[in-house]
């Protein structure tokens, strides 16, 4: 009964990592550079939010898919298929929530004062030693926030992943997809009480982070 | 566009007209369809339209299932059609159909069908346990008729454990259809009037015997407000015009 729950969390936390790691870099990268065609850049890193998950899930079949752009690569050099896996469905939680990360991310970057980074330079630390301990860590909060912001998309993911990893019981179904699956099916009390179960989780991840964003300041 | 709001009223304003202007059309039919029926219904549609000026058909093609959970949820639905009886039984269990309307109307077979791309066909359901059958598509056996045609057929041959992990399930039989055609998985049961849809990038390997026939029952929802035109449609899918449409996407006379 609990299966979807898990489910959903795995991928969930799955999917902000990847975004997390990417979302950063990309948003740092981003906030540093000017370089011709910029905004174009910045569109298509946005373009995720803006596009239907129906439209995302589509492109990702074209890519992905057993048939697909690298689909067909992964297939036949390293036997990967993504298509009906939960790996495949992180990678959709992960793209719709990137921009949520990046965005977030970008914005805190640019916030930063550039002479602290310059005085440290001046000090004689490394490009990557300025970022870990002096960049990062003054952009911090408004990265957290892009994180959560992430972590909470990617739970409530739905149509991307449906198109992508289908909807296997135990497998790849996760909370919303059960309460479709139970919803189709004309079974309202299953529909009612996971819906009760992804409110109430929902609810706790949104306290529980803030609580941990306010303690740090 | 951020320096004046007008833009805005206008928009709201031709958006508020549009949706007034929906409730001045008469004589319109809802009609939820299983997906199987979606090309058949479509042709039976235009004729239907062509016989009664002034009147126009809205489709709703899904999973029988999902249309019937729609109707209890009070859809404003006129006629319904479903890809199986038990389906249909449900509805008429809980009410919602007109008495004396519900009548069969098409029939159709189960074929197991592989990407015509495919190095291997199976002969027999058997064959499908080989290890080169790894992702086999039906239908969601709760919600989709052809998945609880499918799930039966295997119990009857004895495969149901040995293909239980092989399983993806679709959320429609042309879901499924999609699935083979993009040979994202090995092999899919759909029905004979669907693998006729999509010819070139399907193969059927055989027929599969079912337990229960497929067979096609619609009747008028209950709920409806152009009952009489919801009877005049069930009559002219039964009529011989209809059941020639139907004959010409591969389905078979009730």
């Amino acid at each position: 009964m609990l299966t979807p729950l898990w489910l959903t969390l795995k991928i969930a936390l799955l999917a902000t990592l990847l975004a997390g790691v990417a979302g950063i870099a990309l948003g740092w990268w981003m906030s540093q550079r000017r370089f011709a065609g910029k905004h174009f850049v910045d569109a298509l890193l946005m373009l995720p939010m803006v596009l239907p998950p129906t439209v995302l899930g589509y492109y990702l079949i074209v890519v992905i898919g057993r048939n697909g752009v690298l689909g067909q690569y992964l297939d036949r050099w390293f036997g990967i298929n993504l298509m009906f896996t939960w790996q495949g469905a992180v990678i959709a939680a992960a793209l719709v929530s990137l921009p949520l990360v990046y965005k977030a991310a970008r914005a805190a970057f640019e916030e930063v004062d550039a002479r602290f980074a310059h005085a440290a330079r001046t000090l004689g630390a490394g490009e990557f030693e300025t970022f870990v301990r002096i960049t990062l860590p003054l952009a911090v909060r408004g990265i957290t926030a892009g994180l959560m912001l992430a972590f909470a998309r990617a739970m409530g993911e739905f149509g991307a992943t449906l198109m992508i990893a289908g909807n296997l019981p135990g497998k790849t179904q996760t909370l919303s997809i059960a309460i479709y699956d139970a919803v189709q099916a004309g079974n309202d009390a299953q529909a009612l009480w996971l819906t009760l179960v992804i409110s109430v989780v929902c609810v706790v991840v949104l306290v529980v982070s803030s609580r941990l964003l306010q303690a740090r300041h | 566009m951020t320096s004046s709001p007008r833009w805005l009223l206008k928009a709201s304003l031709l958006a508020a007209f549009s949706l007034g202007s929906v409730a001045v059309q008469a004589q319109e039919l809802v009609v939820s369809a299983a997906a199987s029926l979606t090309n058949a219904f479509q042709a039976v549609g235009q004729a239907f339209e062509k016989s009664h000026p002034g009147a126009k058909l809205r489709f709703n093609f899904a999973a029988s299932g999902p249309l019937l959970a729609q109707i209890q949820q009070s859809a404003p639905v006129d006629v319904f059609a479903s890809a199986d009886q038990e389906t249909m039984d449900r509805a008429a269990k809980a009410g919602l159909l007109a008495d004396g309307t519900r009548v069969d109307f098409a029939r159709n077979t189960l074929v197991l069908i592989v990407p015509a791309a495919a190095a291997s066909v199976p002969q027999q359901l058997s064959h499908l346990t080989g290890a080169g059958y790894k992702r086999i598509s039906t239908g969601t056996p709760s919600s989709v008729p052809v998945g609880r045609y499918t799930m039966a057929a295997v119990q009857e041959a004895g495969l149901a454990s040995a293909l239980e992990p092989k399983w993806i399930y679709g959320e429609s039989v042309r879901q499924v259809l999609n699935y083979v055609a993009r040979a994202e998985v090995d092999a899919g049961f759909v029905y004979r009037t669907d693998a006729l849809m999509e010819k070139d990038k399907t193969r059927i390997a055989l027929t599969v015997p079912t337990t229960t026939p497929v067979s096609y029952p619609l009747a008028q929802v209950a709920s409806s407000k152009n009952a009489a035109l919801a009877r005049d449609f069930i009559g002219f899918v039964r009529s011989p015009a209809g059941q020639q449409i139907l004959d010409g996407f591969g389905f078979s006379k009730p």
